[in-house]
């Protein structure tokens, strides 16, 4: 019986079938959390799957790799998701149009704000050079963020790392963060967070008002595009 | 989930790829691809009742397709734990700051060009 188990064991480890399973799993249970929590930001679902996998994965000691075998038709539905975000971007395209000037504006600054907050913290407390440069496009959607990496001499991987803690942390703290500051306008909050925490952020503000979502969309596209021009002169300058 | 259009984002996002590798505009071809679409709707005028359920069924689930990317952290617990104070503060405190400074430029040109705000945020915003 044993050997048995184990020999099933064998076979579906080796199956992109359990990777793909347990991640749309994993994921519905930070769903039903974060809902039984009131959508509290804290519950986010994202940091739920992602601790409650990394925890299977060490405790059965299988490979990163082995489980992206399965979780790779997931990861996959990230382009044409990207591409989908025209749509909410278009329907609020009369919302943006009038807000063009502001927009810009608030771009600039997040954009700069990301990235020379990101490193100059890290360096005045010690971080390798590997680290700072992996650091600094942390607030760019992933596939850009790698590029950008790459580009100044970090680790595209652990770019890739950076990128989804950060908005994980984008999606837990934005409201204590608006809150605070009193700003109750759905754009700018949505703007925010799209600049400050890209994808994931943009998935909560999405969750919260269409309007915070198209902006957050806006925000994550313009924020890439900014972020590849301004960060190799911003390092040209200061080198 | 309307097939032609699943097909219309996969064709957008193709093209996207094509044209990111021919003009190496540093940009990934997903981006490229949501200009395309973008430009396409535009170009017509309005999205497609069925196009707007593709897509929300789409983003619904966003969140759910950052999961693989994000249970990567763990080749890397090693390195991240040896540069943990650093790498938290940074995380942390810069992802702050650039959500205040972004809402708060946004939030204070907005009141001096005279535009009104939009729809006020509920507590859980």
């Amino acid at each position: 019986m044993e050997g048995e188990l184990r020999q099933i064991w064998v076979y579906l480890a080796e199956q992109p079938l359990l990777g793909l399973t347990v991640t749309l799993v994993a994921y519905q249970a930070g769903q039903w959390v974060y809902r039984k929590a009131g959508m509290s930001p804290i519950a986010n679902p994202v940091l739920l799957a992602v601790v409650a996998l990394v925890a299977l994965l060490w405790l059965t000691g299988t490979s990163y790799e082995t489980y992206f075998e399965g979780a790779q038709f997931v990861h996959f539905l990230l382009g044409p998701a990207t591409v989908a975000l025209a749509v909410p971007l278009y329907n609020n395209l009369k919302h943006m149009r009038r807000a063009a000037l502001p927009l810009t504006v608030a771009l600039v600054a997040g954009t700069v704000t990301a990235a020379s907050t990101a490193v100059g913290i890290a360096w005045l407390l010690g971080a390798t050079e590997r680290t700072l440069a992996s650091l600094a496009p942390k607030s760019v959607t992933t596939p850009i963020a790698m590029g950008i990496s790459e580009q100044i001499g970090g680790l595209p991987s652990l770019t890739a790392v950076f990128v989804i803690l950060t908005g994980i942390l984008g999606a837990v703290l934005t409201t204590w963060t608006l809150d605070a500051l009193r700003i109750r306008d759905w754009r700018a909050r949505g703007f925010a967070i799209g600049v400050a925490a890209h994808g994931i952020g943009t998935a909560r503000a999405l969750q919260l008002s269409e309007v915070a979502g198209a902006f957050a969309s806006l925000a994550m596209g313009l924020n890439a595009v900014a972020t590849a021009v301004l960060l190799p002169l911003l390092i040209r300058l200061l080198w | 989930m309307n097939l032609g259009f699943v097909t219309l984002l996969l064709v957008c996002q193709l093209v996207g790829e094509i044209v990111a590798r021919v003009l190496e505009l540093g940009l990934p071809g997903p981006v490229i691809g949501m200009l395309i679409l973008f430009t396409g709707l535009a170009l017509r005028g309005g999205v497609p009742d069925e196009l707007q359920r593709t897509a929300q069924g789409l983003l619904q689930h966003l969140s759910l397709l950052f999961v693989p990317a994000g249970v990567g952290v763990m080749s890397y617990l090693g390195l991240v734990a040896e540069e943990w104070v650093p790498i938290t503060a940074s995380l942390v405190i810069s992802t702050v700051l650039t959500i205040a400074v972004t809402a708060l430029v946004m939030v204070g040109l907005s009141h001096l060009t005279g535009d009104r705000p939009l729809g006020a945020a509920r507590k859980d915003g």
